[in-house]
C-alpha cells in the first residue's frame, strides 16, 4: 500500500485561535493550580476582551496564575470547578453574587469532562452521596448499591497546554501538566492547544501520544508563562 | 497551631504508614507527615494532579513548574513515578487502590463523619478531591486542632458542618490526643502530653470511651 503523509496543518497564530473565543462562550481549560493551563492563549482572551465567559476546568487558579487572571478580571459570569479556594478573587465574587460557581468532586468533574469527550450523556458515581453534593441529582440502584447521575460536560471551546504538537495535532505532555488536558480537549466542540515545542509529522513516538490529533483543532506556539508562580 | 505542635501531629501520623503502602497526603499538617517517615520505609506517595511516586520538594532554583502536589507546589518524582490524566488519577482513588489518606478537617463525628470543604456563608473553597479520598480511601487519617478559636470541641457528636463524607474517618490525631473510631465507637487511644485523658474528655463533645491502655506522647 501506498504511504500516505496527512498535509494537513493545525498550526496557527495567537489572532486565528482568538477568533473562536468570543463572549459569552463556554470555554473548558485545562490545568491543576495554573500548571498546565495555557498563559498565551489567557493573556491572548484578557487582550480581546472576551467576557461573560462560562468556564470549566478543575479550580480557578490562583489570583493571578492560570484561569485565575480571568476571574480576578471579572471576565467570568459562571464557573464549574472541583475547588476555588485559592483564588480568593473566587470567593469574593461569588459572595458578591457576580460569579456563579457550581462545584463538583474533582475526581466526578474530570469523569464528567471524560464522558462528554467520549461520547456518553452521563455517568453514576456514589462519590458524595450523603452530603449536599448529591441535591439535585437523580440516582440509580445497580447491584443494590446507589449512584448519582452525573452529566456529561462538553465546551464550546477547550483550550489546553501541551509540551510537543505536530501539525496534525498530535499532543504530548510533561510530567503533572497532563492533568485534565487531554479530557478537555476531548470534550470540547473546538480545542485549541498551546504548546511549548512543534515537530514535523512522524517526530512524535505513536507511543507517547496521549491526545491524538483528532480531538486539536488549532495549535499555537506558546510565548511562555507570564507569571509568578505561587514558590516564587 | 505552632510550628513543634504540627510536627508532633505529623510525626505521630507517620507511624501509621507502613513499608509498600499507597499513601496520599492532603494540604495543610498532611504535607509534613513524609518528613517523619523512617528512611528505611518505602511508600509510593500518589498525588491526585497526576503522579505516583512523588518525591521530596526540590533545591531552591530546581523547581519544574510541570511538576508539581496538589497543593501547587513543585515537587520531585522518585524512580519508578508515572504520570497520568486526572481522571485516571482518580480512578486509582475510586477503585480503592489508595492505603491511607491523611487529611485536615473542620470537624469530625463520634461516628466517622468528616466536614472539611465548606463553612457555608464563610469560607466556600470547594471540596476538591476530598470526597472521593474520604470516601474511597483504605484508612482516613485527619490531623486537626482538638478545638477551635472559641475552645470549643471539633470532635463532636454530630458534625454541624456540610460533610465530605460520611462515616469515613478510622483514626484522628489532634494536639491533645490520638482517637480512634471503631464499631463500638470513639475510642481515646492515646494523650499528647502535657494534656490528660481528664483534659482531652473535658475537651471533647463526642462521648468518648476510654481504651484499655492510653500511653501519653512525650
Amino acid at each position: 500500500m501506498k504511504q500516505v503523509i496527512s498535509k494537513k496543518n493545525k498550526i496557527v497564530t495567537l489572532e486565528e485561535a482568538l477568533e473562536y473565543i468570543t463572549d459569552g462562550c463556554t470555554l473548558m481549560y485545562g490545568g491543576f493550580g495554573g500548571v498546565g493551563t495555557p498563559p498565551t492563549l489567557i493573556q491572548g482572551i484578557l487582550d480581546k476582551g472576551v467576557k461573560e465567559l462560562t468556564l470549566i476546568g478543575n479550580d480557578t487558579g490562583f489570583p493571578d496564575i492560570g484561569i485565575g487572571r480571568l476571574v480576578t478580571l471579572e471576565r467570568a459570569k459562571k464557573v464549574i470547578a472541583s475547588h476555588i479556594g485559592s483564588n480568593p478573587n473566587a470567593g469574593r465574587l461569588m459572595t458578591e453574587g457576580k460569579l456563579q460557581v457550581e462545584f463538583s468532586p474533582q475526581g466526578t468533574l474530570a469523569e464528567r469532562i471524560r464522558a462528554g469527550g467520549v461520547g456518553l450523556g452521563g455517568i453514576f458515581v456514589d462519590v458524595g452521596i450523603g452530603t449536599i453534593a448529591e441535591e439535585g441529582k437523580d440516582k440509580m440502584v445497580i447491584d443494590e448499591k446507589e449512584y448519582l447521575i452525573e452529566t456529561a460536560l462538553t465546551s464550546e471551546v477547550s483550550i489546553v497546554y501541551a509540551k510537543k504538537a505536530d501539525p496534525l495535532g498530535n499532543l504530548v505532555f510533561d510530567k503533572s501538566a497532563r492533568n485534565f488536558n487531554p479530557l478537555v480537549a476531548m470534550a470540547g466542540a473546538f480545542t485549541i492547544a498551546e504548546v511549548e515545542e512543534i515537530v514535523p509529522v512522524g517526530e512524535l513516538d505513536p507511543e507517547c501520544i496521549a491526545t491524538p490529533g483528532i480531538y486539536v483543532d488549532m495549535v499555537i506556539p506558546t510565548k511562555g508563562v507570564n507569571w509568578k508562580w505561587a514558590w516564587e | 497551631m505552632g510550628v513543634d505542635v504540627r510536627n508532633r501531629i505529623a510525626k505521630r501520623a507517620a507511624k501509621e504508614i507502613h513499608d509498600g503502602l499507597i499513601v496520599n497526603l492532603g494540604i495543610g499538617i498532611p504535607t509534613l507527615v513524609a518528613d517523619h517517615l523512617p528512611q528505611d520505609i518505602h511508600v509510593l506517595f500518589h498525588a491526585e494532579n497526576g503522579v505516583l511516586g512523588t518525591g521530596p520538594s526540590p533545591n531552591q532554583g530546581e523547581e519544574d513548574p510541570a511538576l508539581c502536589n496538589a497543593g501547587g507546589f513543585p515537587i520531585t518524582s522518585v524512580m519508578g513515578a508515572s504520570y497520568f490524566d486526572s481522571a485516571t488519577a482518580f480512578g486509582m482513588i475510586r477503585r480503592g487502590y489508595i492505603d491511607i489518606t491523611i487529611l485536615g478537617a473542620l470537624e469530625v463525628s463520634e461516628t466517622g463523619d468528616l466536614a472539611n470543604w465548606i463553612v457555608p456563608g464563610k469560607r466556600v473553597p470547594g471540596m476538591g478531591g476530598a470526597m472521593e479520598l474520604a470516601q474511597k480511601a483504605k484508612k482516613v487519617i485527619v490531623l486537626m486542632n482538638h478545638v477551635n478559636k472559641q475552645g470549643e470541641s471539633k470532635i463532636l457528636k454530630k458534625c454541624t458542618l456540610p460533610l465530605t463524607a460520611r462515616h469515613s474517618v478510622d483514626l484522628i490525631i489532634t494536639d491533645m490526643a490520638v482517637m480512634e473510631v471503631t464499631k463500638e465507637g470513639l475510642v481515646l487511644k492515646e494523650v499528647m502530653a502535657p494534656y490528660t485523658v481528664d483534659d482531652v474528655i473535658a475537651n471533647t463533645e463526642a462521648s468518648l470511651k476510654i481504651g484499655a491502655t492510653v500511653n501519653s506522647i512525650e
